[in-house]
């Protein structure tokens, strides 16, 4: 059996113990609700990274698609973007993938000497880790540009009113486009 | 020893330690906090100790005794208010409450379940209000009021929105916004007041609105809507200011007149009230609906929701038509009897258009305005064209003051479904009363405590998400103004691609008017459906 069998086999253990160590970063007071609390509109954040962190898996066995892994990897860092965590500790919840392997199978590795392979997946795991560092930038950013586009909400008639805004009107439906304005207010 | 291996370390520092609530201190974070209140802010409403201050300096610059200016202000409001010293006394700790928090249940910080947040400020009442407490100390759950102490419930009296979702839950009807709320005025009573709400508080107080819109500013706002209007319809609606005499005041949450998408809820009632030719006024004066004095003290709220009564008694209406608001409508439900008691001036409203005597309204006079609407529609009084908001796929968010505050819940989505054919509820344990907070209420919605109002906001937006995936949904419409700002803002960065609207947005798009010109455009200025070439 080689290790994509195995892990496959293996996969709701391993995913279960990746989501524990993942949770367990949370205050213990806030873990047991993230891990028990099963409905997904009372628990957001435990249902978001068990049900990604699922498809993760499948996704990495298979190699790295960043594509595919995007709206997975996405959906958790958007949420720790804006928990109490460092940038690195946002991100651990990456290599907490490799401790949950090796807890989960790594006498099974061990005595199959399929190590090798191990080391593949895990190479895996870190160019996961590397398109994880672009998401979190992303959704940093986004929070600024969020809060920029707040901002010119609430002037916006005010200054269309003083005249200051009539060359960007046009743009003013398109909330994705950087306006002038934007930029003015913040800085 | 022998070094540790990569998996203990990481243990090690993944962990976050197990201590106890009260020996867990606690850290200030940027983008959780709001700033301090302005000097100016606090002079002009005479509230005390005005003076320039920062969150994050040591030093809050509080009188020199603080200490017993909160304790004799806790003891007062404690003899006061017996419902306060009830919910400081009774609650056994069950937990109910904990895990239905929107702050908690999308950020994870354990002081943010209700039964903690109220334990910071319950613990120094034990200290200095009980027996027990004064005894026994820490094993009574009681607390010294050091300033670390007073930092604490600062910090966490501006993470609560007063949402009383919590309260839903509680086996003994305890109301943890209602501790917040008279946490809040503690702290007031140090000048420990947020910007975002110290602000609006002095511009309301001086010019009648949150933002200090001057009269000829808040009718050049008004003179766009007119333009705007003229080009979507055809019509050019006349609006009258401080019109003595009128049958109908109506108040706003100021929100609406200068901010988008809030800007097309306005103009959406002024279409409706052209088109009926209600005999109504708006006020210059009594510019705001809201009241961010609700977010201060008791007095505050009191002083700022006065003027709305003080201009319909100088305007001579027959009675009152509130917008779409959250926190107006709290406080016009639950405290303006206990302020002034029933209003002897001003008529039992009666709709002149169907005749319904509204009389629900009879002590306070006041009619919200969907409760208008619903009538108008239930008795045939409006040419409808659903098909106009046929682009839209709409949910309906409850907002908490609304729902919770006054169990509000039909006439809204009544209205919906008569404008538009898409409708379609979020999952029934998000909603009506159990409804999630936008997570920027009871002022909480600046800028600089954004990643706080986005974990408050993930609860919501996460249902939107739900709905959107399920059904398409691309519209979440509400009838608050705090949330026609800030759930634009949440749902952007959690589930971009919905829009969000006011309910008389979605009237006036669908609203068949005398002698309108073919209609191509919404109020926005996008294309209605099947026009998109025109
Ligand atoms: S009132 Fe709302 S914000 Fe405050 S503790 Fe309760 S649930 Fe949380
Ligand atoms: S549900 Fe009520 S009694 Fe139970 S912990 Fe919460 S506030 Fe206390």
């Amino acid at each position: 059996m080689n290790l994509e069998a195995l892990l496959s086999e293996k996969k709701a253990a391993i995913v279960k113990k990746w989501f524990d160590l993942i949770i367990d970063n949370y205050p213990s007071d806030s873990s047991n609700f993230f891990k028990k609390q099963k409905d997904r509109f009372l628990n957001p954040v435990g249902h978001t990274i068990s049900q990604s962190i699922d498809s993760l898996f499948d996704e990495i066995l298979h190699g790295i698609d960043s594509e595919k892994l995007f709206p997975f990897l996405n959906d958790i860092i958007k949420i720790k973007a804006v928990q109490d965590f460092s940038p690195s500790k946002a991100l651990s919840f990456i290599f907490l993938l490799k401790q949950a392997i090796r807890k989960e199978i790594g006498s099974d590795i061990k005595k199959k000497q399929i190590s090798d392979e191990l080391a593949s997946i895990e190479s895996h795991i870190d160019d996961l880790a590397l398109l994880s560092f672009d998401i979190y930038m992303k959704c940093r950013e986004r929070i600024y540009e969020i809060k920029a586009d707040e901002s010119r909400r609430m002037m916006f008639r005010l200054l269309q009113k003083a005249n200051l805004v009539c060359e960007i009107q046009e743009q003013e439906s398109d909330l994705k486009s950087k306006t002038v304005l934007t930029q003015n207010i913040k800085g | 020893m022998a070094n540790p291996k990569p998996e203990e370390l990481a243990r090690i520092e993944y962990n976050p330690p197990k201590t106890g609530w009260m020996d867990t201190p606690t850290v200030f974070k940027p983008g959780i906090f709001p700033y301090g209140c302005k000097p100016k802010s606090l002079e002009t409403v005479s509230f005390p100790n005005p003076r320039s201050w920062s969150v994050k300096d040591e030093d809050w610059k509080l009188p020199e005794n603080w200490q017993e200016i909160f304790i004799e202000g806790l003891r007062e409001r404690v003899n006061k208010y017996r419902s306060f010293r009830l919910f400081l006394d009774i609650c056994v700790r069950c937990g109910a409450c904990a895990d239905k928090c929107h702050f908690y249940i999308g950020g994870g910080d354990p002081k943010n379940m209700p039964v903690l947040r109220a334990e910071l400020l319950r613990s120094v009442y034990r200290k200095y209000c009980t027996t027990s407490g004064k005894i026994m100390g820490k094993i009574a759950g009681a607390r010294e009021l050091t300033i670390d102490v007073l930092k604490e419930i600062w910090y966490y009296a501006y993470q609560c929105t007063e949402c009383r979702r919590c309260s839903l839950f509680c086996p003994y009807g305890i109301d943890t916004a209602e501790i917040t709320i008279l946490a809040r005025e503690l702290l007031n009573l140090l000048g420990l007041n947020i910007d975002w709400i110290a602000g609006p508080v002095a511009n309301c107080w001086l010019t009648g609105n949150h933002l200090g819109l001057q009269p000829h500013t808040i009718i050049d706002s008004f003179d766009m809507f007119i333009n705007d209007l003229e080009t979507a319809t055809g019509i050019r609606v006349s609006p009258t200011f401080n019109r003595k005499g009128a049958e109908i005041l109506l108040v706003v949450p100021s929100g609406d007149l200068f901010a988008d998408p809030g800007t097309y809820t306005t103009m959406g009632e002024l279409l409706l009230f052209h088109e009926l030719g209600l005999d109504y006024t708006w006020s210059t004066f009594a510019s705001e609906g809201g009241d961010f004095g609700f977010f201060t003290s008791n007095e505050m709220a009191k002083r700022l929701h006065n003027k709305i009564y003080e201009e319909a008694k100088r305007l001579k209406v027959k009675w009152i038509m509130g917008g779409e608001c959250g926190h107006m409508w709290r406080v016009w439900h639950q405290y303006h009897n206990t302020w002034f008691g029933p209003v002897d001036f001003l008529e039992e409203p009666v709709s002149p258009i169907t005749g319904t005597k509204f009389e629900n309204t009879k002590s306070n006079k006041t009619v919200h305005i969907c409760e208008f609407t619903a009538d108008l529609i239930k008795h045939g009084k409006l040419n409808l064209d659903p098909s106009r908001n046929d682009n839209l796929i709409v949910t309906y968010h409850d907002s908490c003051n609304t729902s919770r505050g006054m169990g509000f819940f039909e006439e809204p989505r009544y209205i919906i479904n008569s404008v538009c054919k898409n409708f379609y509820e979020m999952p029934p344990n998000t909603i009506r009363e159990q409804t999630f907070c936008c997570g920027s209420g009871s002022g909480l919605n600046a800028s600089e405590n954004m990643e706080n109002r986005l974990r408050g906001g993930l609860p919501r937006a996460n249902a939107v998400k739900h709905v959107k995936e399920k059904y398409g949904v691309n519209m979440l419409a509400c009838i608050c103004a705090i949330d026609r700002a800030a759930l634009v803002t949440a749902v952007d960065y959690w589930v971009p691609g919905v829009g969000v609207t006011g309910v008389h947005e979605l009237v006036a798009n669908a609203l068949v008017m005398k002698g309108e010109k073919k209609r191509t455009k919404d109020l926005r200025g996008e294309p209605l459906p099947g026009m998109e070439g025109e």
